[in-house]
């Protein structure tokens, strides 16, 4: 067997060829056994010691493949820094552990790793916090996702009979992708976003987090920006967390609204009255519609677009009107083109316009051009995985960071710190506070190891706390107390609850 | 018997047991009553029964579910339904309410009845929970004749035994109600006035039907629920708990007390229920004085009903069928009497691409699997798997691409059927309407039926003429296998005095 070989030649190519794992099959190392295991070692070594090449090698970076960057857009140096430096793995773990002594909610938990060379690594799982950060250092993937708990650990699944491995819970989350916004949106098409159609996101975050606070009772819920052109929400209440999933696609029936793809004609179809949930949604979503739709986007201002406008209303002479008014002057702005629809309604120019028929049909117009549109499939099903809070988007190079949902207002999804502005950030202040000028009397403890998941007891400041990351990660960080305050306050009272039944026996 | 008559007695001595001691002391029990007619059987039965009465109560019992379960299957109305079962519950399981006498509850024949009722209903629990099939079966009867029972209820004694039940059903104050009735109004469709119903606050995964279709109030986790859906969200509760209880009891049926006694008569009350339905008996489908070979079977799949007819000409056209399709129809043809040798050399003839060596080591052991030949002991002890019913074959919701197993008229887009109708002979316009009009009803079975009933048409009236078959013969077929029983049968009887076929 080869082993000889590969155990005493890695280390060597670690310093010589740190990111060339296409060369390392021409290495020149043990010739005779090379001759002898050759067709072995064309095989085995280039894939096996390309991981640990990059990995290791990247404490002492070469210059000549640092520059190349990675296929995803953000340099793999660039990543890995950011994971030892930066990437809160205390809090991730305590989020998703409930607490900080390690459970089956962190062990049993589905994480999928995508690699740089965009393989897939599904089922991955970690007993601690310290583990997950070891791997995730090693592996350094580009991006890694989050699935549900399992009923065992996912690494151990193929030792088990089938259908024995089952998801027991999951966080309830939802997608909002600004893909799906398209065909309303008429500043940025594809991955392109602007401050302008963000506010479609804004909007969204807002009617979906009020419909689950107010409607079912959650609270803590967790926005966080995808990292280009849309936003995730994680339920994160223990209630929210163990639904089956007839229960989830039963909350994604209650909040969509759209329904059919865009060749169907009208999307909106709701029973009047309103239920209580649309008609809250049309008071968030009405100023929003006089801004960004009528105002920004000017949606309405193509014959194409005022077209389709036209098929939604109800009345046709009312369309005949309309029509003939705006192909009369074709630079009419879309304000004014809704405007006219009361206005020329008013005159009674159509002995048939019903005023009810075309209230609600513009209701349902407003809904239509500013409700969420969520991607359903998401949040159906409990086995969905969905990209990691804190994690880098590859192709912008921005931190998936925490939105304030009662901020949501001010979230500016242009000024997300990027990666490299943020190690940008450290080296500034670590040339401005050089080490022992102001922590003296801490520890030394060597600055390049220290991370988010860090030693107790020293007080030394943070790599993250020297970055415009601080405030994201403080938001995170007290989302989390919130959270496990309530699942302590759970705990107890299971425990009180329990308490006399054991008692009882004793009774007599 | 003294010591335990006392325990009986007196529920609070329970207590006075040494814990240390507990469990070696004779278990006590409470005393059942029964205070409401309807039972949602929780609890289980602890009094002692003759043998006899276990095994009366619990046949009378499968006679009404039974029924109940036929009814269902030829789509009566609920109203046929309703004049067909009381009769039929008033002799078997008569079950009063508390007005039906003076004393109420406490009066004994009220009390039997119940007592019968709660008896039976857990002694066929523990017959029909050691298969998926059958728990689903008996939940489902058992579902129908509660919910009979609880529409003809009286509607204080119903109010009374839902208030019993617990259900963590926070009935709405009226001061919350008018606060909130705008919003009550605008949730809850069909509804006019806020104060014509009963409220109650329930957790919103109770109703999450509801919640779907947006057609409940919801307030911080909790749907504001009109009292009319009462009805459904009582029976949610009842399936939700048997379904539960069942499988717990058949996880517990390996470790019941073996008693010689009770073992027979439960394994003769499962292989009875709806004996006239679904459930097939071996041999059932066997017809005596018919050859049936490899060879024969061509000829013979005229009688077959769509499904297998289907699958034979998939079979003829390509040498080959996919897995399901392959079992589906070896189940069939077992169940028509083919024997294992000839069953494999059809199988071996049709699939003429195929060498010798890669029948036998890619088909053959699955023949002789289902034929029960090879395999464990629960398969070998069986003779295998029982052919599948209709229900089983409906019941097969992902047929996917390149199979051909299932139900045509289920799994079929309505026009490939009418033209495999048509290519197998069913040119009659009446009938293809009809069927076109059953199968947008979800009628399926009644479609397979009508087929039936006009291709053997003439023979149907003949053998109703001579009164050779009764009406029972003529039931509705819900098995591939009686299909063919039947069809072959009244073919080779109006062939005995010379007549032309259809």
């Amino acid at each position: 067997m080869p082993h000889s070989v590969s155990s005493a030649s890695p280390s060597r190519e670690d310093e010589e060829l740190p990111d060339a794992p296409v060369e390392s099959a021409t290495e020149t190392g043990g010739v005779k056994l090379e001759d002898m295991f050759n067709d072995d070692d064309d095989e085995e070594f280039p894939a096996s010691s390309a991981q640990d090449v990059k990995m290791e090698s990247s404490p002492a970076p070469a210059p000549a493949s640092a520059a190349a960057p990675g296929p995803s857009g953000v340099d793999t140096e660039v990543m890995l820094a950011f994971y030892q430096r930066l990437f809160p793995f205390r809090y991730l773990f305590q989020w998703l552990n409930h607490g900080v002594v390690p459970t089956k909610d962190f062990g049993n938990r589905e994480f999928a790793l995508t690699l740089q060379n965009d393989a897939y690594l599904r089922y991955q799982s970690y007993p601690t916090a310290d583990l997950f950060r070891k791997d995730i250092l090693k592996m350094n993937p580009s991006r890694f996702e989050i699935g549900p708990v399992y009923s065992t650990n996912p690494r151990d699944r193929k030792t088990l009979r089938g259908g024995q491995m089952k998801p027991v819970s999951k966080e309830l989350v939802f997608d909002i992708d600004m893909t799906d916004y398209d065909d309303i949106r008429t500043c940025c098409q594809k991955a392109n976003i602007c401050h302008k159609c963000w506010a479609f996101v804004t909007m969204a975050i807002k009617v979906i987090d009020s419909a689950l606070r107010e409607d079912f009772g959650f609270e803590h819920i967790l926005w966080v920006y995808s990292g280009r052109r849309g936003a995730h929400a994680w339920v994160c209440d223990p209630r929210a967390r163990n639904l089956p999933d007839d229960r989830r696609r039963a909350i994604a029936g209650y909040l969509e609204i759209l329904r059919g793809g865009s060749q169907s004609g009208k999307r909106v179809n709701i029973k009047r009255p309103l239920h209580p949930h649309v008609n809250r949604s049309l008071d968030i979503l009405k100023n929003y519609f006089a801004q960004t739709t009528l105002v920004d986007q000017d949606t309405f201002a193509s014959s194409e677009q005022a077209e389709k406008l036209l098929g939604l209303l109800p009345d046709k002479s009312l369309n005949e009107a309309l029509k003939r008014k705006w192909e009369s002057s074709p630079d009419r702005p879309s304000t004014s083109k809704w405007a006219d629809i009361d206005a020329l309604a008013k005159t009674g120019k159509s002995s048939t316009l019903n005023t009810t028929t075309l209230r609600d049909a513009k209701q349902d117009i407003v809904l239509e051009y500013t409700y969420p549109r969520l991607d359903a499939e998401v949040s159906k099903k409990m086995i969905h995985l969905l990209k990691s809070p804190f994690v880098i988007h590859p192709g912008t190079g921005r931190i998936c960071v925490p939105i304030d949902p009662r901020k949501a207002d001010e979230f500016d999804p242009l000024s997300v710190p990027t990666v490299m502005e943020l190690l940008g950030e450290i080296d500034a202040y670590d040339a401005k506070h050089p080490a022992g000028t102001q922590d003296a009397e801490m520890p030394d403890v060597e600055g390049s190891a220290v991370n988010g998941s860090d030693i107790k007891g020293t007080r030394k400041l943070q790599d993250y706390e020297k970055t415009s990351l601080k405030p994201y990660i403080e938001f995170f960080r007290s989302f989390i107390a919130n959270l496990l305050k309530e699942e302590r306050a759970v705990k107890r009272e299971r425990e009180e609850t329990a308490a006399p039944v054991k008692a009882d026996p004793m009774e007599f | 018997m003294i010591r335990q008559d006392v325990h009986r007695i007196d529920p609070k001595r329970r207590a006075t047991i040494d814990p240390k001691k507990r469990q070696f002391a004779t278990p006590t029990y409470k005393q059942q009553d029964y205070p409401h007619r309807l039972n949602l059987y929780d609890t289980p039965p602890t009094a002692e029964i003759t043998l006899e009465e276990f095994e009366q109560w619990a046949i009378d019992r499968l006679k009404v579910l039974a029924e109940i379960e036929a009814c269902s299957y030829r789509n009566k109305t609920p109203a046929d339904t309703e004049s067909h079962i009381l009769p039929l519950l008033a002799k078997f399981l008569p079950l009063s309410s508390n007005t039906a006498s003076p004393n109420g509850a406490a009066d004994p024949r009220l009390k039997n009845e119940r007592q019968k009722d709660h008896y039976s209903h857990f002694i066929l629990r523990l017959a029909f929970s050691a298969t998926e099939d059958l728990r689903r079966r008996f939940a489902r009867a058992e579902t129908m004749l509660f919910k009979f029972r609880f529409q003809k209820d009286d509607s204080r004694e119903r109010r009374a035994f839902i208030e019993s039940l617990n259900l963590d059903w926070e009935p709405v104050s009226e001061e919350e109600r008018n606060q909130v009735a705008e919003n009550l109004l605008a949730a809850t469709p069909a509804l006019r006035r806020v104060d014509e119903e009963t409220w109650y606050k329930v957790d919103w995964e109770k109703v999450a039907e509801l919640v779907e279709r947006r057609s409940v109030f919801m307030k911080r986790g909790k749907a504001y629920v009109p009292g009319r859906e009462q009805l459904s969200m009582i029976m949610a509760e009842f399936t939700a708990r048997l379904e539960r209880s069942l499988e717990l009891t058949s996880r517990a049926l390996p470790r019941l007390d073996e008693d010689d006694r009770l073992t027979p008569i439960l394994n003769h009350l499962s292989k009875n229920f709806g004996s006239a339905e679904s459930v097939y008996s071996e041999g059932e489908g066997h017809v005596d004085g018919a050859a049936i070979t490899a060879s024969s079977i061509d000829s013979l799949s005229q009688h077959f009903p769509l499904c297998m007819r289907s699958l034979h000409i998939n079979l003829r056209k390509n040498n080959h069928l996919k897995h399901f399709g392959r079992l589906q129809y070896t189940l069939f043809l077992k169940g028509i009497g083919l024997s294992l040798e000839e069953c494999i050399l059809f199988w071996r003839q049709s699939f003429k691409g195929k060498t010798d060596d890669e029948f036998n080591s890619q088909y053959k052991y699955n023949i002789r699997h289902a034929y029960g030949d090879v395999g464990g002991d629960v398969n070998r002890r069986g003779r295998g798997y029982p052919p599948y019913s209709c229900q089983k074959i409906l019941g097969d919701n992902n047929v996917g691409v390149g199979q051909a197993h299932g139900c045509p008229y289920r799994h079929f887009s309505v026009d490939n059927l009418v033209g495999l109708l048509q290519s197998t002979g069913v040119h009659d316009k009446e009938v293809l309407r009809g069927v076109r009009e059953d199968v947008g009803k979800q009628r399926y079975h009644i479609a397979c039926n009508r087929v039936f009933e006009w291709s053997h048409k003439t023979e149907i009236k003949k053998v109703k003429e001579d009164g050779t078959w009764s009406q029972a013969d003529l039931d509705t077929i819900v098995h591939p296998n009686t299909y063919f029983k039947r069809s072959y049968l009244l073919k080779t009887l109006a062939k005995a005095p010379p007549r032309g076929e259809a």
